[in-house]
């Protein structure tokens, strides 16, 4: 690798990817993979921002035990929403869609991804998926609950088809962008760049992408199967029509397990890179990370079961998905405990992004942990379809999957828009959402073990100065949320010019000037070493005009 | 011990000895849990103090892992995870096995409600009235969308599936009051589908349920039950006798042993079936309600799928009333009246 490029250097003086072209046309027509991953950036933070309304409406109505501010019927269709909004246009499309598309073809020494019209074409369907989907909503709005489970789904009276329509859609985006991101792997990688040498981040999006590719079909036939019956009254699912209502909880995990592994694995790609330059080191276990990726997409899809313990599922197929489970947790385990071997020997610097890689360890290690209690098979007995499911989750997808998002966003934003954001906003926004996302699912585990069942509109009273406490947290986890929403705007405007690699790391991204320019690389660039090895002294010119 | 962190984990009372045994699970696995979280916890903060950052371009040296490092990351949570697993398993495997000698309750679940019926009378709504040290069989089925039959206090769950039967069971230990929700989404009235068990003397139960058959059916049941419902005055059998006339099955099942168009009904309760394709199937309440809804899918050896199918045309607690009048039906067991309690095991042949 060259060394990062200096402001007097002639790449400065050429137009970035942000001024190449002119005008609005200009991106809805782009095929540059960084200007696509900023257009995922904007409709995700949209779809986020409409997620966290819809979970804030659920927490205030959960304020009393009867009804507060919404009727049954609303309250249903909030945390339909909620989840189909987070999950469909958040987690799944987020980290890839953003990062993933960013900062694939930077690792890979690539100009762009594989088939970069492909690349566009995922964005229109995302668009079209989601104006679908919530237009859906506006106009009847499902509320079957993002399981979708039959008969349920099929018998109601709400309009589920258009949601399921929009979701149909949004997996083909996806299948798509698995199958990009696997064909640039193969066959962009710079003349040097053994897949020994790959980036972590390049390992865990290549896992995902294969989840991706081979699950989602699987999704889109079932959501077809639930549409058919709702809108033609076929007998698929429904045992009035002659159907099987346990076969659709077979195929919707089949692919909606795996599916936790697309939102987790990019999450998991992103704390390797941000601990490699945070702590100046290498990573501990390379190989052991990177296998891991694969073997939680491998061992991923073999653990459906694990939702149908109170099903009637026989007792035999519970054990075996129960320890099947469990090797998941396995995989996980090592990734953890490597990266926290990472540090040691470091030179560990503290900053926003760090602090949410922390955040990001200790809520996996418990959301984990927790996943395993629960593939126990007799403890989820009791926990099954209670807050405490609610709580194990939203440790993994909000503990997990938003902390690595915010740490890639503050690690490369810099990178992405060549801005740097104030360090002390962002360190007390990191310590207020951490301590928020505490506040809000810690009393929703202990809501578990009383056993109030999810998807409760109205609960006992018993329940309720727990279910005050987590609306107390939602709130502080909002507050949090707005701060960063604002630095992050105000630096765009005022920020101080970052530099090429304001963090002195040597991940292979960081060789470009910030923010890049259209080509990436003046030239192919050739690779002589693995990312992140430190223990050469600095050169010069890497830190030279960082802050 | 137990009490104190029972009540730190805000699980409710113990009302079974399965319950108490799942929290002492419970206990171990959130003990380490959290020991692992302070684990990592502390291991990343001392690292982060000890290696803090002292210069902009310090180098570090390229640590590798040897083999034994990464065997221990296996191997520890791996270890763990397995005992974990070998406590909790066989305590699942008791919750599926139902002891021979309960006492069955048929419980059938709607939009929103809880109805439960004893073999041989009475019905009731919500409230499910058991014997205390005493096994309570359940056999569980929906009318309409899928439910979930969830007893905290006897941590227990299970699913209640339109057009087939499930099952679970519970000793309850002491008299009292255990809330059961439903867990599983099924609509508006999801949150408002609570019920009670109340868990009686076993003596004191004996003389409810001795009460409750003479006639005396609580009016406030009667008053929740709809009208299409059948009548809780009658015997589960009795109702299943007459509703087996009226949908014609004595057209072809006979009940005195003779061959006809379809298998005999007497003894066939807790048979070993020959099916056309070689297989067997034991003839329990789950076979003989599959063989009303999917009449096509295990065709007993020597017989023509003819039979139509019930689904969607005789409900649930029909159906319950029709397998309850074949279990009745026994050689072995001459009865002058209706089942009067634990009716699920096959009776050894006598003498």
């Amino acid at each position: 690798m060259p060394p990062s490029p200096q402001p007097s250097d002639a790449v400065y003086n050429a137009p970035n990817y942000l001024t190449e072209d002119r005008g609005v046309r200009s991106w809805f027509t782009t095929l540059d993979h960084k200007r696509i991953g900023v257009i995922y950036l904007v409709l995700t933070l949209v779809s986020f921002l409409l997620g966290g309304i819809f979970a804030l409406l659920i927490r205030i109505e959960l304020l009393t035990p009867g009804p507060t501010i919404m009727d049954a019927m609303t309250y249903n269709r909030m945390f339909t929403l909620h989840g189909v909004v987070m999950i469909f246009l958040f987690m799944i499309p987020a980290i890839p869609g953003i990062f993933g598309n960013f900062f694939l073809p930077l690792m890979l020494g690539a100009q762009d991804v594989a088939f970069p019209r492909i690349n566009l074409f995922t964005v229109y369907l995302y668009l079209l998926g989601a104006t679908i989907a919530v237009w859906g909503m506006i106009h009847g709005g499902a509320d079957t609950g993002w399981t979708f489970y039959t008969p349920y789904s099929t018998t109601t009276t709400t309009a589920v088809a258009p949601i399921l329509l929009g979701a149909f859609i949004l997996g083909m985006g996806s299948i798509l962008t698995g199958l990009n991101f696997i064909v640039t792997i193969h066959t962009l990688r710079a003349p040097g760049l053994t897949w020994m040498r790959l980036p972590l981040f390049v390992w865990a999006i290549y896992a995902t992408s294969i989840i991706q590719v081979l699950a989602t079909p699987v999704l889109g036939m079932t959501l077809l199967l639930v549409a058919v019956e709702n809108v033609f009254k076929f007998g698929i699912f429904d045992p009035a029509r002659g159907g099987d209502p346990v076969l659709f909880q077979h195929l919707f995990w089949f692919y909606s397990h795996p599916a936790v592994y697309i939102m987790i694995l990019p999450a998991m790609a992103v704390v390797s890179e941000v601990v490699q330059t945070f702590a100046r080191k290498n990573m501990f276990g390379y190989k052991a990370v990177a296998y891991s990726s694969l073997g939680i997409a491998f061992v991923g899809f073999f653990t459906w079961g694990h939702h149908l313990f109170t099903s009637g599922q026989s007792a035999f197929d519970s054990g075996v998905f129960g320890v099947l489970s469990m090797f998941v947790g396995i995989f996980t385990a090592i990734k953890v405990f490597n990266w926290t071997a990472t540090l040691y020997k470091g030179s560990i610097q503290v900053t926003a992004p760090f602090v949410y890689f922390c955040g990001f360890l200790f809520f996996l290690v418990f959301g984990g942990m927790t996943g395993i209690a629960l593939a126990t098979v007799s403890l989820d007995v009791h926990w099954q379809d209670t807050y405490f499911v609610v709580a194990h989750f939203h440790f993994i997808m909000v503990g997990g999957t938003i902390m690595a998002f915010l740490a890639a966003l503050h690690y490369w934003w810099p990178k992405m828009f060549g801005k740097m954001y104030s360090e002390s906003w962002a360190l007390l926004a990191a310590g207020l959402i951490i301590l928020g996302f505490n506040a809000t699912f810690i009393p929703q585990f202990l809501l578990g073990n009383m056993g109030m069942p999810r998807r409760y509109y109205s609960y006992p009273e018993r329940f309720w100065p727990l279910n005050v406490a987590s609306t107390a947290g939602a709130s502080l986890l909002a507050f949090g949320f707005i701060i960063v929403a604002i630095y992050l705007a105000v630096s765009l405007v005022r920020g101080r010019v970052a530099g090429a690699n304001p963090w002195g790391s040597r991940g292979y991204e960081w060789n470009t000037p910030s923010p890049p320019n259209k080509e990436n690389f003046p030239g192919t660039p050739v690779i002589t070493s693995g990312p992140h090895e430190y223990q050469e002294p600095v050169v010069a010119t890497e830190v030279s005009h960082a802050a | 011990m137990n009490e104190l962190l029972r009540q730190l984990l805000f699980l409710p009372e113990q009302g079974t000895a399965y319950a108490r045994q799942v929290d002492h699970l419970h206990y171990f696995v959130i003990l380490s849990t959290m020991l692992g979280a302070a684990a990592v916890g502390i291991t990343v903060i001392a690292f982060v103090i000890v290696y803090r950052r002292r210069s902009r371009s310090d180098t570090t040296p390229i640590v590798e892992p040897k083999t034994i490092h990464e065997a221990i990351f296996i191997g520890g949570p791996l270890t763990l995870f397995l005992i974990w697993f070998a406590i909790g398993y066989p305590q699942y495997v008791s919750l599926q096995t139902p002891p021979k000698n309960a006492m069955d309750v048929y419980v059938q679940a709607k939009k929103w409600m809880w109805k439960f019926a004893y073999p041989g009378g009475p019905n009731s709504i919500d409230t499910l009235r058991v014997p205390a040290g005493r096994p309570v069989r359940l056999l569980l089925t929906s009318r309409d969308v899928i439910h979930s039959f969830y007893v905290p206090g006897f941590r227990l769950k299970q699913d209640v599936l339109p057009g087939r039967y499930t099952q679970t069971w519970f000793q309850a230990e002491e008299p009292g009051r255990h809330q059961i929700f439903c867990a599983e989404f099924c609509g508006v009235g999801h949150s408002g589908m609570l019920g009670e068990i109340v868990v009686m003397k076993a003596d004191e139960f004996d003389a409810w349920l001795a009460d409750q058959r003479r006639g005396v059916v609580a009016a406030q049941d009667m008053a929740a039950a709809p009208s299409e419902e059948i009548d809780v005055r009658t015997s589960l059998v009795d109702q299943g006798r007459r509703l087996a006339g009226e949908y014609g099955c004595f057209k072809c099942h006979t009940v005195d042993g003779t061959r006809h168009i379809g298998p005999t009904w007497l003894d066939l309760y807790g048979k070993q079936e020959k099916l056309q394709d070689g297989k067997t199937v034991l003839a329990d309440e789950a076979y003989l309600t599959r063989s009303m809804m999917d009449p096509g899918a295990e065709i007993v050896a020597g017989y023509q799928n003819v039979m139509p199918t019930f689904q969607g045309r005789a409900p649930p607690p029909e159906v319950a009333a029709i397998v309850e009048f074949i279990k009745s039906l026994r050689t072995d067991l001459v009865r002058a009246e209706p089942s009067k309690g634990p009716v699920y095991a096959p009776i050894a042949p006598a003498k």
